[in-house]
């Protein structure tokens, strides 16, 4: 057990039987789990699964039902100055005066979190350089882009150095330049620290995270680390065009094959069981009785398709 | 804590154009009504020499410049707390407080102190005007300090009722019609106080201008300075009330 948690890095984030419901509508349900130093924990969900009120309650900008959240050791309803410390929130919204310039905004939260003047100016720069954000110190936030403000919202985040950050949805409205950038960056800050961030976008978890959690109408459905996730991905079906093809049955008795599906043109879709590797029978097959194949293609379940499974339930978990 | 975001509150008051339109506005209002008591004051200087005890400058031109001043923050203060919190919660940045390391108490009395600043200076310049007679009248200071004292007390009871039911609603319009009613019921509940029966009595107690009487006549009160800050602290508590309440309810 020890070793274990060396390995992981020191727990930052513990939370445990979270429950929060709007009226009767019960938004988040029971779940648990844990961050720890070095994680980016990418949170996944449709809409409405529940992704951003538990974001919330990390954040203690919502109180929960039940549950309790434990910040780098300091309980968040018992002492909720400690906690908030050592956490670093980005709405989905931003947080900004427009009329105020980016050193002004900045320069406020970091005083709210407690920096003296001297500490204050040197995490401005800092933050700032982090963000890209150098050149734009002047201008007001209500002239900045949505992707600009998304940064300064980040930039907000890490002033006073949390060691956890909470993202909720920090890609929207980003070019495919800055998502780079900012996946980049996410991954940087995680190395040091821990990182939750909230996305619809499959592709984000892929490039910025180290661990995926599904959520599912309140409920965790899937929670692992990403190499887990990619586990699922083994080939289930293989693609083959013939250009004089056989009748489907005779295809359906190949060796390992469980179902086959045709595709139409001589293209079909053999399935097979996770792992089973029946290509080899296949192209003898096809040698012997002059079949003529063109195509022969190990076809991924997506991640995708996994993430739909999971978000709506399909699959078992 | 609380004073960075007093600042806060007070340079997003500076930088909107409304702060500036109400001290505009205060400011031409009273002077032109300021410039007619002085003008009356002036007509009935004749008639007053011949009176044994009779009323200064003091009593005929600065407590009604005032009565008339209290009038205008009636209706100008509500203009002025309406966005304090409600423009918070619609846009958001609400959620930066309360996911900073900062309480709600600290959150509410930041935010009162910065309009109350405000506020003060607008007394403040509102009190330039009397001052400028001692030049070449004679002021009872006493008076124009509990007339200001009084002033400045019941705009503070106007911005903590101000600042409360813009914590209830994300609509600072909505906040500022609310804020407006109720001042407003306050203003006149002792019509309802003529008579001499307990409840009767108790109306006429609870309306904001009988207080603010006394004081312009000079008669320093503690009760009804105690009023006012009772009056202040309820809606104040009430605020820090409602915010914890936000986390609560989402």
């Amino acid at each position: 057990m020890l070793v274990k948690n060396v390995m992981k890095g020191e727990m930052l984030v513990q939370v445990e039987r979270l429950t929060r419901s709007y009226g009767d509508i019960r938004a988040v349900d029971e779940i648990s789990f844990t961050l720890h130093k070095g994680q980016v924990l990418g949170f996944l969900g449709l809409n409405g699964a529940g992704k951003s009120t538990t974001m919330r309650m990390l954040a203690g900008v919502l109180a929960p039902d039940t549950g309790r959240i434990t910040i780098n050791g300091a309980d968040l309803l018992d002492q909720p100055r400690q906690a908030k410390q050592a956490i670093g929130y980005l709405p989905d919204h931003p947080p900004l005066y427009r009329e105020l310039t980016v050193d002004e905004q900045l320069h406020y939260s970091a005083r709210l979190h407690g920096l003296d003047r001297t500490a204050c100016r040197q995490a401005l720069l800092r933050a700032k350089e982090h963000c890209g954000l150098v050149d734009v110190g002047q201008r007001l936030i209500g002239n900045l882009s949505k992707g600009y403000r998304q940064r300064v919202g980040l930039a907000q985040a890490l002033l006073h150095d949390p060691p956890v950050l909470v993202l909720d949805e920090p890609t929207v409205g980003l070019d495919p330049m800055q998502l780079r950038e900012m996946r980049e960056l996410i991954r940087t800050l995680g190395r040091d620290r821990g990182v939750i961030l909230s996305t619809h976008l499959l592709p984000e978890v892929q490039a910025a995270c180290t661990h995926a959690q599904i959520m599912r109408t309140g409920r965790l459905v899937y929670a692992g680390d990403l190499a887990d996730l990619e586990q699922r991905r083994c080939s289930t079906h293989l693609r083959v065009g013939l250009n004089v093809p056989p009748p489907t049955a005779s295809l359906a008795q190949l060796p390992g094959i469980i179902r086959v599906e045709e595709l139409g043109y001589g293209r079909f879709r053999l399935h097979h069981a996770p792992g089973a590797a029946p290509h080899q029978a296949v192209l003898e097959r096809a040698g012997a009785e002059g079949w003529d194949l063109w195509e022969i293609t190990p076809e991924h379940a997506g991640l995708e398709q996994i993430f739909v499974d999971l978000t709506l339930g399909e699959a078992p978990v | 804590m609380i004073f960075v975001i007093t600042a806060r509150e007070l340079r997003g008051l500076f930088l909107s154009p409304l702060a500036w339109t109400l001290l505009a506005v205060v400011q031409g209002l009273l002077a032109w009504i300021f410039l007619v008591l002085v003008d009356d004051f002036r007509n009935l200087q004749g008639r007053l020499a011949a009176l044994d005890n009779a009323p200064g400058v003091t009593d005929l031109v600065v407590a009604p410049l005032f009565r008339v001043a209290a009038w205008v923050l009636l209706l100008l203060v509500p203009l002025l707390t309406m966005r304090l919190l409600s423009e918070e919660r619609r846009t958001g940045t609400l959620d930066l407080l309360l996911s900073a390391p900062v309480g709600s108490m600290a959150i509410v009395l930041g935010k009162y102190l910065g309009v109350m600043l405000f506020l003060s200076s607008m007394v403040a310049l509102v009190a330039l005007m009397p001052l400028a007679l001692a030049i070449g009248a004679p002021l009872d200071f006493g008076k124009l300090l509990t007339g200001l004292l009084g002033l400045l007390l019941l705009a503070g009871g106007f911005a903590s009722a101000g600042l409360y039911l813009s914590a209830c609603t994300t609509q600072p319009v909505l906040a500022a019609v609310a804020t407006f009613g109720l001042l407003l019921l306050l203003w006149i509940i002792d019509v309802a106080g003529t008579g001499h029966g307990t409840v009767d009595s108790l109306f006429a107690y609870l309306s904001l201008p009988r207080h603010y009487d006394a004081l312009l006549l000079g008669l320093f009160n503690s009760t009804d300075v105690i009023y006012y800050l009772l009056f202040i602290a309820t809606f104040l508590g009430l605020t820090i009330r409602r915010l914890d309440d936000m986390r609560l309810r989402g």
